[in-house]
């Protein structure tokens, strides 16, 4: 909540600053399974929530979720839950632990963490096949927005 | 907290996990009207707990594709096959002799693909059936060995598995192969890259669902080398490892690697009760 006053503030105030007020992957605060606060502070665009679920080259959330919610864009994967209704299921904090680190919630689970930069084995740099760069900082799988966008376009799938 | 996470989760399969079902479940495979084909059967022991029933990759596949590999005349690969029974009967290397020299003709080599991977005692390791065709390359015949995958080790795979078509996998786990098998059998269970995924993720856990446009299968190796229509040419076991741990944002380790050997010989033993029935078409 703190967080979010300063990010706000940061922007009115047209300093610019509201990025460095982010929360970095390794800071993000779980309670249990929950994110309470917003990583960025900026609320999410639930339209650009979507483009990066349905987008291969962004979330690829589709590859294995299938919605009605966007039954215009092909090919629907069947590994995970279909997620209309979704948003009725999950309060705020809960969508935004789900997609930031599913494993908190669901052991094992296969759904990979989207906002997590270590514990990995044999981290590839994206879809090369080659080692991530030694040294390089890692990048999430989504940025802290990325996060916030699909966690406002998931609370608009209710029923 | 963790009620409530098991009453959602517990909805939505209930209201979707019926969607899951396969191209034709109940399809059979018999290529030239008279090579039977097992696709699907009973697990092999040592997969107790994990799987009740094997399934070939040709199950997964779409009526078309399954059709092309039930006639040689339709089926790409049998073009490569012409190939090696061409390079079968041609000397190659400073002793002047062709593989036909030593094995007589490429029949006579049935039953030999089944048990691949396998133990090589001179060697004290464990060769693929491409590693095998390289010793004889190098040691008897005084010729370069083939890359692992290249077209000329494909196409003679695919002769070797063409001639023990319908004849079950039958790869040995035990004895001098069996810390390899281990090795193996840790590497497809250890979950890898960004997407932290491993091959059981996909194979184990999810055949028969859709991971966007792919139908997931088994990924049984009885069908390699395969004819992958996407790339139009035949692809090796090895090869396609590569493509999938890629697919998991992973370092992948190369083609011709222990790890891959070693992952080769447990996949296959995954398959043990199949039938051979490489070269395969698949999408
Ligand atoms: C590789 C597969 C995979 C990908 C990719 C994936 N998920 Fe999931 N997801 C799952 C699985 C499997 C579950 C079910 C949890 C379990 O039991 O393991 C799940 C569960 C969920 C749930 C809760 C299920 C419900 O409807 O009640 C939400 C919400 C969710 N995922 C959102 C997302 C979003 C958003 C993305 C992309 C940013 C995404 N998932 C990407 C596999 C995936
Ligand atoms: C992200 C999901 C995914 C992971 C992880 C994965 N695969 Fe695959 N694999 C696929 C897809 C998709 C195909 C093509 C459709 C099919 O045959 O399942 C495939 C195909 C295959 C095939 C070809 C099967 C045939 O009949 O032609 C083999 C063999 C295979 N995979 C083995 C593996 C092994 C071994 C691993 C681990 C090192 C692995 N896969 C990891 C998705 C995956």
């Amino acid at each position: 909540m703190k967080r979010t006053m300063i990010a706000l503030a940061a922007f009115a105030m047209g300093t610019g600053a509201a990025f460095a007020e982010e929360t970095a992957p390794e800071n993000v605060s779980f309670d249990g399974y929950e994110v309470a606060e917003s990583l960025t502070g900026v609320p999410g665009d639930p339209e650009k929530g979507r483009e990066i679920m349905t987008n291969k080259s962004a979330g690829n959330c589709i590859s294995c979720h299938a919605a009605e919610a966007y039954a215009d864009v092909p090919f629907h994967g069947e590994v995970g839950p279909v997620l209309d209704g979704a948003g009725d299921r999950w309060s705020e904090a809960e969508l935004r632990g789900l997609v930031v680190n599913a494993k908190m919630a669901f052991d094992g689970t296969v759904m990979p963490a989207f906002y997590k930069t270590d514990g990995f084995t044999r981290l590839g740099d994206a879809f090369t096949g080659k080692a991530w760069p030694e040294g390089e900082p890692v990048t999430p799988l989504l940025t802290a927005q990325e996060v916030e966008d699909v966690v406002a376009y998931l609370k608009t799938l209710t029923e | 907290m963790k009620a409530k996470l098991l009453t959602g989760i517990a909805a939505a399969a209930l209201a979707f996990g019926a969607g899951a079902a396969m191209a034709d479940e109940d399809a059979e495979l018999v290529i030239n009207g008279e090579i039977e084909i097992v696709t699907k059967t009973a697990a092999p022991a040592h997969l107790d707990g994990a799987l009740d029933e094997i399934m070939s990759g040709w199950r997964f596949r779409d009526d078309t594709t399954q059709a092309m590999q039930m006639d040689d005349f339709d089926n790409p690969a049998m073009l490569a096959v012409e190939d090696a029974l061409e390079i079968w009967a041609t000397a190659d290397g400073s002793e002047g002799k062709s593989c036909m020299d030593c094995h007589g003709a490429a029949e006579d080599m049935a039953g030999v693909k089944p048990v691949y991977p396998k133990w090589n005692e001179a060697a004290g390791e464990v060769y693929t059936l491409q590693m095998q065709v390289n010793d004889c390359r190098e040691n008897r015949m005084g010729a370069e060995p083939w890359k692992v995958d290249a077209s000329d080790a494909l196409a003679m795979e695919g002769l070797l598995s063409s001639v023990s078509r319908g004849m079950p996998m039958n790869v040995a786990i035990d004895g001098p192969a069996q810390s390899t098998w281990e090795q193996g059998k840790e590497l497809y269970y250890t979950r890898t890259g960004q997407l932290d995924l491993s091959c059981a993720t996909c194979h184990e856990q999810n055949y028969g669902n859709m991971i966007r446009a792919d139908h997931l299968s088994m990924g049984m190796v009885n069908g390699f080398p395969t004819y992958r229509l996407k790339d139009s040419k035949l692809v090796g076991v090895q090869s396609r490892f590569k493509g999938c741990v890629r697919d998991t944002r992973a370092e992948t380790y190369s083609p011709g690697s222990p790890e891959f050997i070693a992952l080769e010989l447990y996949v296959a033993s995954r398959a043990n009760g199949l039938s051979v029935e490489g070269p395969a078409v698949r999408n």
